[in-house]
């Protein structure tokens, strides 16, 4: 057991972060012109923190494997962003944004770091609109709110079903301002191939241009990574196609601890799957549990009917429907966490009651929502005595301002009119609470090297609350780590320019270049994609929405086998020195592979069920998951020592100063 | 409902081939068989890739990445036109319903000179991010403050106009319909978002001179009101937002 400590700042909750930052080092303006900082990844996370280093003085180097920073995938981010203002007077405040973080999260995050988190999250939305972030306004010209799972508050700010990208583009203006002055230099389709130390500490990383497959040496005083979330370890998920683990994980293999891996977010509302050729899935906002309701038949003979197409939803009446969010969790109804209404909906399908033709799906529904509206904008309109047809198309026009892009995007893929029938969603991967380990200053175990966003582990525990990830990665770069890394930076100011013709450079290039000609040299079997795909189904079936010893332990076998397989036979055309997406893909599957099988380790090791985390052994007679505090109230952070097979478990214990332990209750 | 029993496509296509951005390219033609009108026109190229993937034959590139329509990564000239045949959609979701059995598809990377193709139907767009980096931005430092977010009032329709031009998602579609290669329509996305808040005010005059001076030094074209990059904008950025750019230049021109 290593040294796992959390640096959380002596004092009162709510006064940490201010001593912390009254207390800690600070670089003069003239010494942080001699100290460059390495961002890898340009999302929110690292946009913010990439624009704000630069700010500050330091020289920013940015790498993304996308040709522009602005496309990285925060910009997918659709219903909104979490700041406690309370500006709707419903009671809104840090400690219950706190609160109602801490709790979504089932009792396993670290509540230091969400306190502050909650802290700065007014301070974002100031800073977004003095970038000319477009927020959604009322007509008075003030800011609107609306409302999330899992809280009892309007606290999200919105741009539409288009939230993330006015953030990402706010970041990317940003980002801009230093490019255009200088102080950031942007590397654009490079990607990290690996993490560099000297002396123990990261100085550096080796990256791969992907247009003319060079391989370069950067060196740097610090190495921020902000590479997101690894849901693509299960083929489909709601990521983008090129989201993978592989900076993450590299800083994994030279020492940065890996926390929480099977903490996966499976998001209720996504759009079905709907054949094999599937490529990914398709995000339905959770703004939308706003107004939808979820149904799915109350009888299983109309939900077979439904499914042989003899049945229209709309022909079903209002008894023979179960609106079973609301039959089950009354208090909180449509907009319980992610996790409650993933499993839920899952429960429904499993009992026989989906409604596409694979059995997979439930409704949700607006057709509520549009007379309600309807009838509110007739009156509003002066249409006193309007018929239902008038009401409708009125109700129509409302949710359209509100909800538009999602309702046409949804059109667009399933070719079905959304304000005529109810959508048909299902759950899909969405988001990983797991990731690097890092401490209160966003240090991983590896010294100078920070993780940020999705990347990092640490405020949203087993479960994360819908428009929080937005809070977070902002949080992150614009207002923490500009703070902690000074800290840790102060020590650099005599050090000078780091040498990349140093031994360790050296060497971690030849093994970069070592792993490529490996990649390249398999029998050719099979294609990249056969073994991610197979990866995914061993993920979705054995790791997904609910797990068991047993299959978990399936899953380790299985997965260890395909890893040996793939580096045996998988086929990648093409050559090294060139772009080569194949090859590309190839770098990242070979790490999804690792993670995979460290990530089911992880679940077989936690006997509880916690948040996104639901062991079947471990449930009530509800059904509901059963958190074990008393064994299981810590952080698992992994250490590497070669296979996922051999890797150590480190564990941080989380202490509740400010928050009793409940069982998590939406009833 | 989707009909479970409609037949799969056999297609051919006319694909651009370019080895990298050096080389000479050429059309290329594949047959695919066994395509369904669900899949999308990527994943259809998916397939197509795992195909030639499986011939030892090198998989066709193109950008691509968040596959929803949001990311602009995803390009291609399909048929002539950016994006396809349908309308405010980008090539990723474009859906394989919308064409025919039998039908043959030329599939070609956005033509124009500011953007080089660097393989395949692989473009360099980077012309766009120098024009952001030349003034597509507010001055505004991260100090944690900045003044209250409701301290400023701003009227809803200028709110929403605002984000009806920031919604462009870069993709270069309004360049590669325009038979000018014009930019006009990105640039005065940007140009006008700031323009119609009071946070964008302060700079508007230099932001617009320099924004504009970038596009041209990029070598894209003039505007001549043909309206063809409206049309072809998978996020239905309006025209209006061209006028406001050339009635911002003008003023700034004047005060100097």
């Amino acid at each position: 057991m290593g040294n796992l400590n959390s640096n959380i700042p002596s004092g009162p909750l709510a006064e940490k972060w201010t001593k912390h930052k009254d207390e800690i080092d600070l670089v003069n303006p003239a010494n942080k012109r001699n100290i460059d900082i390495i961002v890898v990844g340009t999302g929110l996370a690292g946009g913010s923190a990439a624009a704000t280093l630069a700010e500050l003085g330091y020289n920013v180097k940015t790498f993304c494997y996308q040709d522009s920073p602005r496309r990285a995938h925060s910009i997918a981010a659709q219903g909104g962003i979490n700041a406690a203002k309370n500006y709707q007077g419903d009671g809104d405040s840090n400690y219950r944004l706190f609160y109602d973080t801490v709790k979504g999260g089932d009792y396993r995050s670290r509540e230091a770091n969400v306190y502050r988190l909650a802290e700065v999250s007014g301070q974002i939305i100031d800073q977004c609109v003095a970038q000319g972030v477009p927020f959604a306004r009322e007509y008075g010209g003030l800011l609107d709110n609306r409302s999330f799972g899992g809280v009892l508050v309007s606290r999200t700010f919105y741009a539409k079903g288009q939230t993330g990208q006015q953030l990402l583009l706010g970041a990317y203006s940003a980002m801009n301002r230093q490019i255009n002055r200088g102080k950031i230099q942007p590397f654009n389709r490079h990607e990290m191939m690996d993490l560099v130390k000297v002396d123990g500490k990261a100085r550096g990383i080796i990256a791969r241009n992907l247009v003319t497959g060079e391989i370069e040496r950067h060196s740097a005083h610090a190495v921020v990574l902000a590479s997101g979330g690894y849901g693509n370890v299960f083929f489909l998920s709601t990521n983008a196609m090129g989201s993978n683990v592989m900076a993450a994980w590299r800083a994994h293999r030279r020492g940065a601890h890996f926390a929480n891996p099977c903490y996966t977010q499976i998001h209720p509302t996504c759009i079905p799957v709907s054949g094999d050729h599937q490529s990914k899935l398709t995000l339905m906002s959770e703004s939308l549990r706003n107004d939808g309701r979820i149904w799915v038949p109350a009888k299983e003979k109309d939900a077979q009917a439904i499914r042989e197409g003899k049945l229209k939803p709309t022909a079903l009446k209002e008894e023979d429907r179960d609106y079973y969010l609301e039959r089950r969790y009354p208090a909180f109804g449509n907009l319980v966490p992610r996790d409650v209404a993933s499993r839920a909906a899952k429960e429904r399908c499993d009992a026989g009651f989906g409604v596409n033709k694979t059995g997979e799906a439930v409704y949700l529904d607006f057709d509520a929502a549009i007379m309600r509206y309807g009838k509110e904008k007739a009156l509003t309109s002066g249409v006193k005595d309007a018929d239902a047809k008038t009401i409708r198309a009125f109700g129509e026009e409302v949710i359209e301002t509100k909800y538009g892009n999602l309702f046409q995007m949804y059109e667009k893929i399933v070719d079905e009119n959304p304000y005529k029938t109810p959508m048909m969603i299902y759950p899909a991967v969405h988001y990983t609470m797991g990731g690097l380990w890092v401490d209160y200053n966003l240090q991983t175990t590896v010294e100078g090297c920070y993780a940020v966003g999705e990347a990092n582990f640490s405020d949203h525990g087993a479960n994360r609350l819908g428009a929080s990830a937005l809070m977070q990665g902002l949080a992150d770069g614009y207002f923490v780590l500009p703070y902690t890394i000074g800290n840790y930076l102060s020590d650099d100011i005599r050090t000078g320019k780091i040498a990349t013709d140093s031994a360790e450079f050296d060497a971690a290039e030849k093994e970069v270049r070592d792993r490529m000609a490996k990649l390249m040299s398999g029998k050719g079997t099979h294609s990249v994609d056969y073994y991610h795909k197979r990866l995914g189904k061993i993920m979705w079936d054995k790791c997904g929405m609910s797990r068991n010893g047993a299959q978990l332990q399936e899953a380790i076998d299985e997965i260890s086998a395909l890893r040996a397989d793939f580096w045996e036979n998988v086929r990648v055309p093409g050559a090294e020195g060139t772009k080569n997406q194949e090859l590309e893909k190839a770098g990242r599957v070979a790490d999804f592979l690792e993670l995979g099988e460290l990530f089911a380790k992880d679940a077989l090791t936690r006997n509880e069920s916690c948040g996104g985390h639901f062991r079947e052994e471990y449930q009530t007679p509800e059904g509901e998951a059963l958190r074990d505090d008393e064994n299981f109230k810590f952080v698992s952070a992994w250490e590497y020592k070669g296979a996922p097979k051999d890797a150590v478990l480190h564990k941080e214990e989380l202490t509740y100063e400010n928050i009793e332990l409940k069982t998590r209750s939406y009833k | 409902m989707v009909d479970l029993n409609k037949k799969t496509m056999k297609l051919t296509l006319k694909i651009w081939r370019q080895k990298d951005a050096t080389s000479k390219g050429k059309m290329t033609d594949y047959a695919i068989d066994g395509i369904d009108g669900d899949m999308s026109f990527l994943e259809m190229m998916d397939v197509l890739n795992e195909n030639l993937n499986n011939k030892g034959e090198e998989p066709i590139e193109f950008d691509h990445d968040c596959r929803e329509g949001i990311c602009g990564s995803c390009s291609l000239q399909i048929n002539g036109e950016p994006h396809g045949p349908d309308r405010l959609v980008t090539t990723c979701q474009l859906h394989m319903r919308k064409f025919n059995d039998g039908d043959t598809i030329t599939i070609e990377p956005f033509r124009a000179k500011a953007f080089p193709v660097i393989k395949d139907l692989i473009v360099d767009r980077t012309a766009f991010d120098r024009i952001q980096q030349s003034g597509g931005y507010i001055s505004v430092n991260t100090s944690g403050n900045t003044q209250d977010a409701n301290s400023i009032p701003i009227d809803k329709h200028d709110a929403d106009d605002a984000f009806y031009a920031a919604a462009c998602i870069g993709c270069g579609a309004c360049v590669a319909a325009c038979k000018n290669a014009s930019a006009m329509l990105f640039t005065s996305a940007k140009v006008s978002q700031y323009a119609l808040l009071p946070q964008g005010q302060v700079e508007a005059a230099d932001r617009v001179q320099n924004m504009v001076k970038q596009m041209d030094l990029e070598g894209f074209g003039n505007c001549t009101n043909t309206g063809a990059c409206e049309v072809e904008c998978p996020k239905g950025i309006s025209l209006e937002n061209i006028a406001r750019m050339n009635r911002e230049y003008m003023s700034a021109s004047i005060k100097g």
